[in-house]
C-alpha cells in the first residue's frame, strides 16, 4: 500500500513538472518566426498523429472503427459542432458492429 | 481581446468531459482487474489526468516495476505535454499569474490543449479553469464508476464510446484544413508517419508516447520550414 502511494506520487510528479515548467518560465512572445510556426503547427500535428492509426481500431473491431472514422470526416468536414463529430461517430461504431457482428 | 467567459469555458468542456467518461471507465476497470483500490485508481486519474500515461503506469505497478522506470516511462509518453505547455504560453494572457499558470498546467490534456487553441483569441485563467473543470470531474468520475462496477456496461456501448475521442480530434482539425492548405499538409504528414510507425512496430518498438513525439517533432518541423506563418495567420 506504502508502495502504490510512492509509484502514484512518481507518475503524477513527473507528469506535472512536464505540464508546468514551460507555461511558468516561458512568458515572452517568441520572436523567432521558425519556432512561432513550429508552434502554431503543433496541435495539428499531435492530433494528427494521435488519431491516426488509433482511431481505426479504437471501436473495437477494424470494420466498425473505419465506418466510424469515416463518417466522423465527413461531418468534420462539414464543419458540424465537437458533439454532433463525436456522438455520431460512436453512433456508426455501434450500428455497423451490430450488422456486421 | 481575450476570452475568458466561465460560461464558455463550461460549455466547451462539456464533449471533452462526455468523451472521457468512457476511457476513464475503461481504465478504472483495468485497474480494478489488477487488483488496484478503487481509492488508489480515483487518485492515479485525479492526479495525473492522462490516458497514455496512466494506461503504462497501471502496467508498471502490475509488474511491481521500479520507481526509475515509472519516472522514465512518465517522462517519455508525457513529454509531448512540454510542447503543448510551450505553445500555449504564446496562446495564454500575458498577464496571467505565477499561481494561476501553475493551476492551469495541471489541466493541460490533449483535448483541453487542443480546444483552447482552435480559439481565434488568447485565452484568459477564468476561461482555462472552467474549460477544465468538467473534464476533470469526468475523467475522476469515470474511473470510480469502472473501478466500482468493472462489468457492468455491455462491451459493444464500451467500444463505440472509444471512438468518441477522436471524432473531437478530427472535429478540431479539420475545418482547418479546408481553408489552409498548409494545415492540412501538416496534419496529413503527422498521420502518415504515425501510421508508419504502427506499420514498422514489429522492427522498431518504441513506445506510442514516443511516437507521437517524434510524429509532431517532424510534421510541425516540417510544416515550419516550408511554410513559415505570416502575421496574419497568428493566433
Amino acid at each position: 500500500m506504502n508502495r502504490l502511494l510512492i509509484y502514484i506520487v512518481v507518475m503524477a510528479g513527473v507528469t506535472y513538472l512536464i505540464r508546468c515548467l514551460p507555461l511558468i518560465f516561458f512568458r515572452k512572445k517568441i520572436q523567432n518566426r521558425y519556432i512561432q510556426s513550429f508552434l502554431y503547427y503543433v496541435p495539428y500535428a499531435v492530433l494528427g498523429s494521435m488519431t491516426f492509426p488509433a482511431i481505426f481500431t479504437s471501436g473495437g473491431d477494424l470494420l466498425p472503427s473505419c465506418i466510424g472514422c469515416i463518417v466522423a470526416l465527413f461531418l468534420a468536414y462539414q464543419k458540424r459542432s465537437l458533439l454532433v463529430v463525436a456522438l455520431a461517430a460512436s453512433a456508426a461504431v455501434c450500428i455497423s458492429t451490430i450488422f456486421i457482428g | 481581446m481575450i476570452l475568458n467567459s466561465w460560461k464558455q469555458g463550461l460549455q466547451d468542456g462539456i464533449p471533452i468531459a462526455l468523451g472521457y467518461v468512457s476511457v476513464s471507465f475503461a481504465f478504472g476497470m483495468m485497474a480494478s482487474n489488477q487488483g488496484i483500490p478503487v481509492w488508489a485508481s480515483v487518485l492515479i486519474s485525479f492526479s495525473n489526468l492522462t490516458s497514455a500515461g496512466q494506461f503504462a503506469g497501471l502496467g508498471i505497478i502490475a509488474a511491481n516495476g521500479s520507481m526509475m522506470e515509472m519516472a522514465l516511462s512518465q517522462f517519455v509518453i508525457n513529454l509531448r505535454y512540454f510542447l503543448m505547455s510551450l505553445s500555449l504560453t504564446q496562446k495564454l494572457d500575458e498577464k496571467t499569474k505565477t499561481l494561476q499558470r501553475a493551476v492551469i498546467a495541471h489541466g493541460i490534456t490533449d483535448e483541453i490543449f487542443a480546444l483552447s487553441s482552435s480559439k481565434p483569441k488568447k485565452v484568459g485563467f477564468l476561461y482555462m479553469i472552467s474549460l477544465m473543470f468538467l473534464p476533470i470531474l469526468g475523467w475522476t468520475g469515470g474511473t470510480f464508476l469502472g473501478a466500482a462496477a468493472s462489468t457492468l456496461l455491455p462491451v459493444i456501448l464500451r467500444d463505440s464510446l472509444g471512438v468518441m475521442i477522436y471524432g473531437m480530434f478530427l472535429a478540431i482539425i479539420i475545418p482547418p484544413c479546408r481553408t489552409s492548405k498548409n494545415i492540412g499538409i501538416v496534419v496529413l504528414m503527422a498521420a502518415v508517419t504515425s501510421c508508419l510507425f504502427q506499420v514498422l512496430s514489429a522492427y522498431i518498438s518504441i513506445g506510442s508516447g514516443f511516437v507521437i513525439i517524434l510524429c509532431t517533432l517532424f510534421a510541425a518541423g516540417v510544416g515550419a520550414f516550408l511554410f513559415p506563418i505570416d502575421g496574419e495567420e497568428q493566433r
